[in-house]
């Protein structure tokens, strides 16, 4: 970790600020509720470059180009808008060896209301595991920093994408409204 | 904007792709970075003369702008290129919209439209008679965004593109040769090189 302040009490301030402590500058998103705190305080710091983009594989392509250009990034997604980035992956990320950071607010598990949303988490992992990217299912607020710096440190280190789940467990999730 | 003074797709002439790049690369004089869409733009590029700022995609269809896009914010102050075919960019189209949101001054997309799905055996693209890409982008909120009439057109298009700054889109009508040339198959070397020639890496 570096010199700067990791806040730790709350999930999405600890993300901020870890990004921040490893200068990770953009962050592109496709919008999701769970993640609407820490896009509302990406958007806040101008320490950040932080857009909406129309879809996840279009988010990895801005990041990919600015890490060719010296500038690291963050895509923000839910678990469906992961189902639309296998190809990108196989094709661009990982072939190129770019060091995008993904960050997958997990829906379909823990009191899901959608069946689509659980059906398609259960792609999620396998198709992770199929093209050998790292993934991180985040549960707990005292190793999420740990968990990301470290993560982020290796990602540009190897040159290789990594992937982090951020369960209900952490986020609180989405609720079901009956 | 589309306006009386620019042609429609219709009125276009129809050119050739390997010719335009050549032109188009020869105008390239302060390491502006180009963006080569998967594909026959890409091949064209690639033999219109190798640059250390040229990034050629193997892969991943329709993210030759969001790619130039991710450039353009990194470096503002150097003017970047997307080339991209008809059927790429149709797969792709909400990344106008996020062009045009972000207005990066530093960006400019060209496409090469020959309405079919050249490399693939030559079936018909949308834009090969109902969907007019210029207009598309001008609904986006590209404004300027234009059909280039013929080749001296072209030409001072991109020319006013690189020196009044965008974002600005310019379509050209391509006939349905192929591309000249295939680019290495080596995706590590390519974004290396291109990260040298952007500066990012000695």
């Amino acid at each position: 970790m570096t010199d700067m302040k990791v806040r730790s009490g709350v999930w999405h301030e600890t993300v901020l600020d870890t990004l921040k402590a490893n200068d990770v500058r953009l962050a592109v998103y496709v919008p999701d509720r769970v993640l609407t705190p820490l896009i509302s305080a990406l958007h806040a710091d101008n320490f950040f470059t932080c857009f909406a983009c129309t879809r996840e594989e279009e988010a990895l392509g801005i990041v990919s180009g600015a890490w060719m250009g010296g500038v690291r990034g963050a895509v923000l997604m839910q678990t469906s808008g992961f189902a639309t980035i296998p190809n990108a992956l196989a094709s661009l990320v990982l072939p190129s060896q770019i060091p995008a950071l993904i960050f997958v607010s997990e829906r379909g598990t823990l009191g899901e209301f959608n069946l689509g949303q659980a059906m398609v988490l259960k792609t999620m992992r396998p198709v992770l595991d199929a093209l050998a990217v790292d993934h991180h299912t985040i549960t707990r607020q005292d190793e999420l920093a740990f968990i990301l710096d470290r993560s982020i440190k290796q990602a540009v280190a190897i040159q290789q994408p990594v992937v982090f789940i951020l369960s209900p467990l952490l986020t609180g999730g989405k609720l079901f409204k009956a | 904007m589309i306006s009386m003074t620019r042609p429609s797709a219709h009125n276009a002439k129809v050119m050739n792709r390997f010719v335009l790049t050549q032109r188009l690369v020869a105008q390239l004089k302060h390491e502006e970075a180009v963006i080569g869409g998967i594909g026959n733009a890409n091949f064209d590029l690639w033999s219109s003369g190798q640059r250390p700022q040229n990034f050629y995609m193997l892969g991943s269809m329709g993210l030759a702008v969001p790619i130039a896009l991710g450039v353009a914010i990194a470096q503002p102050q150097r003017h970047v290129v997307a080339l991209e075919g008809d059927g790429s960019l149709l797969m792709q189209l909400g990344c106008l919209a996020t062009v045009a949101v972000r207005a990066p001054k530093n960006l400019t997309i060209v496409v090469w439209d020959n309405g079919i799905y050249q490399i693939t055996g030559g079936q018909e693209t949308a834009s090969a008679g109902t969907a007019d890409l210029v207009a598309i982008a001008a609904g986006a909120g590209i404004g300027k965004s234009a059909w280039a009439a013929d080749e001296d057109e072209f030409d001072r298009l991109f020319a006013a593109a690189l020196r009044d700054g965008g974002p600005s889109l310019i379509a050209a009508r391509i006939d349905d040769k192929p591309g000249v040339g295939t680019t290495d198959r080596d995706p590590v070397q390519i974004r290396a090189r291109f990260m040298q020639g952007l500066g990012v890496r000695r």
